[in-house]
């Protein structure tokens, strides 16, 4: 089992990072498969550090206070909970809210309408957007990383370039290869399911998962596999969260935006600073119908340490997120559905006895590193 | 041509004006030739009271779903129709809370009768709020033939203590004290009388709820009088007849005239081969219907977009949470075929 530790290792030990030689993950923890790691960006010790030093470096932002970690913060499961929505420069705030870095590794799309492909198009956009980092572009960062003794010491040793010639993308793949280190499986749900320790949750917790894969159909999106789970099926869905915002005129704004075909950096821009648009979702990136108002199947490891929930924080507690399921897309029933609703919710008819099962479950999916913020967590 | 979802928001445009059209615009010596437009069609909506102000919700969203849909594309279609089945037992709730859903669309609808709306009073109601049982008119240079197909003999209709048992017994696929459906002779002088105003090289379209041709009576898959029908259709260069009522995909060609079917919003019918109990004369299924995924209350439903030019069709079957299929005149094949799944091997049924 020792094997199993090494990832969390690097997650506790700030600096001291253990990776075998050849730089490939060990064995990864319980409940999760090996971190898929792109062929053009392999991870080393070096960069990892390059990347852990930039993701918490306040001088790449127009104020010089907000960094990476300030909306995606160690202590708060690397998010910025309980805010609803993230706060950029000067508090400034944007439309959604920030979901967790832990086990971004493994989505197959980033952000929550999933509008870059990987870690890497992910790490460039908050840089510049206005209400998060609000550089002009990427230059600042570069200036700073080529006059930086630090850095320059730093960039030497993960890229094997001389400092002047750092670009924005060696930035960007440092920052991704250190997102690739925030990987955290292990938990009592884990030890239980996969790992076969009967004692690991309680019985109630037990009950909760029953739920989860049968009456509730919460298991139809947040997947598991085999061997390991990830809890999302890295689709999109309409689960009429804030959609009213924009029921009546989605029409107009649906055209509107097909036509102004803007490029994936003016949509970050968007999609971020104009709450309207949020609300178009998935259809904002690929301008199709069945992304109108759907965003992406967020994990549920940690999910306890993560609230408020959904695309904009507007469900406070995981018992809210429970009954808007139960009432087939509405926090109190009545409130009106949207016909793009995804064909996969639907009303559920569960037991006050099985909702609380099913919160207890939730619960038993915080990993062991964050579990002293779960008992510090406001319920 | 892709048929992802994208054509057709963005690309209507396009669509419109030929642009990406395999077709030419062609001219019908003798007649004012016949614009290229699009129209939209709706289907089998099936809007169930559960008792009071309750619906069942399916159903709702399914059409709900299609009303909104066709609000977004991109030009507007120039018409909506409705192809019958508002409702599910033909209740004057179910006929108010199926138009009230369909009052959302912004294209004028016009609409035919389905048996679900109409075996409980005769189609009283529904005449009520919507008019004529059967009608005409024309659009941009063709000609639209709006039918009541799901008629049945005189002696079954009166034969029932109500016209709730009646509707009862109509509303099951597969109930054997159910009636073939018929367009009957007076509607059919009627058709006569309308077309013999129509030159030959108008475009006919015709809509009914049943099917024109005959697939599987069992469970009314089928109109009696079909051949009676297709005969009054042959003088007409090209006709192509448009039905609901089978919830899934068919296509056909018979002489003159291109059949084709609709999707249902509320839920899809499997091709009947599958329930045959004994050796039957169905046309072979061709291509297998694609479940995207039965968890989805949506899987298997959708509606129509239609692009007739030159007086034929192409249909592209919105189909939600699936992939869209579009299914069109071939002029290579002087049948309708599936632009991105038939085998081109497999010839047109057509041996009614």
């Amino acid at each position: 089992m020792a094997s199993r530790t090494f990832i969390v290792a690097t997650l506790t030990m700030a600096g001291a990072l253990v990776f075998s030689s050849n730089a490939t993950v060990a064995e990864p923890p319980l409940g999760l498969p090996p971190v898929p790691v792109p062929a053009d960006n392999p991870m080393t010790p070096e960069k990892i550090a390059l990347g852990d030093k930039l993701f918490h470096d306040e001088r790449f932002s127009a104020t010089g206070d907000v960094s990476c970690a300030t909306c995606h913060e160690r202590d708060k499961a690397f998010t910025d909970s309980p805010l609803k929505v993230s706060e950029g420069i000067n508090k400034a705030t944007g439309t959604r809210n920030a979901p967790t870095v832990i086990n971004a590794a493994f989505h197959e799309s980033q952000f929550w309408d999933g509008r870059e492909p990987d870690l890497e198009g992910q790490a460039g956009q908050p840089f510049l957007n206005p209400v998060e980092m609000a550089l002009a572009s990427h230059q600042p960062i570069v200036d700073i990383v080529k006059s930086d003794p630090e850095y320059q010491e730093l960039v030497r040793a993960a890229f094997d370039i001389d400092p002047i010639e750092v670009t924005p993308d060696h930035v960007v793949k440092a920052i991704a290869s250190f997102e690739r280190t925030i990987i955290s499986g292990n938990s009592p749900f884990d030890r239980w399911y996969f790992g076969g320790e009967d004692d690991a949750i309680s019985d109630q917790a037990k009950r909760g998962f029953e739920v989860f894969l049968r009456e509730g159909r919460c298991v139809s999106c947040h997947t598991i596999s085999q061997n390991f789970a990830l809890f999302t099926d890295h689709k999109f869905h309409n689960l009429n969260v804030g959609f009213q915002r924009v029921a009546d005129d989605v029409v107009e704004m649906a055209a509107a935006y097909a036509e102004a075909a803007r490029n994936k950096d003016e949509v970050d821009i968007d999609v971020l600073t104009n709450p309207a648009s949020s609300e178009l979702g998935r259809f904002a990136v690929d301008n199709e119908y069945p992304g109108l108002g759907a965003f992406k199947t967020p994990t549920l490891r940690n999910v306890e340490l993560t609230a408020p929930y959904m695309h904009d924080g507007s469900l406070e507690t995981l018992e809210d997120v429970v009954t808007h399921y139960v009432n087939g897309g509405a926090l109190n029933e009545g409130d009106p559905i949207n016909p793009y609703l995804s064909g996969g919710i639907r009303p559920v008819d569960l037991s006050d006895e099985q909702r609380a099962d099913l919160v207890e479950f939730m619960k038993s999916l915080t990993s062991p590193e964050f579990a002293k913020l779960a008992r510090g967590a406001q319920r | 041509m892709s048929t992802n979802r994208r054509n057709i928001l963005k690309g209507l445009g396009t669509l419109a004006a030929g642009s990406v059209m395999p077709f030419s615009v062609i001219n019908v010596v003798g007649a004012k030739p016949a614009e290229s437009f699009t129209f939209a069609f709706v289907s089998d909506s099936h809007i169930q009271q559960i008792k009071g102000n309750q619906f069942v919700r399916n159903w709702d969203q399914g059409l709900k779903r299609a009303v909104a849909e066709v609000n977004l594309m991109s030009p507007q279609p120039d018409f909506v129709v409705y192809g019958g089945d508002i409702a599910q037992l033909a209740l004057p709730a179910e006929i108010d809370h199926g138009l009230d859903i369909l009052s959302g669309l912004r294209p004028k609808a016009h609409y035919i009768l389905g048996e679900h709306d109409y075996y409980l009073d005769l189609g009283e109601y529904w005449s009520k709020q919507l008019g004529p049982h059967y009608y005409s008119f024309d659009h941009k240079g063709a000609h639209f033939v709006m039918l009541n197909s799901i008629l049945t003999d005189e002696q079954w209709v009166n034969k029932w203590s109500s016209g709730t048992e009646r509707m009862g017994v109509m509303a099951g696929l597969d109930d054997p004290r159910g009636s073939p459906f018929m367009v009957g002779a007076k509607q059919r002088a009627w058709l006569k009388a309308d077309l013999d105003k129509v030159d030959r090289g108008t475009p006919i379209v015709v809509f009914s709820h049943s099917p024109l041709q005959k697939i599987f009576k069992n469970w009314n898959f089928w109109t009696d009088d079909a051949e009676e029908v297709q005969a009054l259709l042959a003088p007409f260069d090209k006709v192509t007849v448009f039905y609901g009522h089978v919830h899934q995909i068919q296509y056909n060609q018979i002489g003159n005239i291109s059949f084709h079917a609709a999707m249902a919003t509320a839920w899809p019918w499997p091709y009947p081969e599958s329930y045959a109990q004994a050796p039957n004369q169905l046309p072979v299924l061709t291509v297998p219907m694609n479940r995207a995924d039965p968890f989805h209350e949506r899987d298997a439903t959708g509606w129509q977009f239609i692009d007739l030019h030159s007086g034929n069709a192409t249909l592209t079957y919105s189909l939600t949470d699936n992939q869209m299929r579009k299914i069109g005149w071939s002029e290579k094949h002087g049948h309708p075929v599936d632009f991105d799944y038939q085998d081109e091997q497999i010839a047109a049924q057509n041996h009614y």
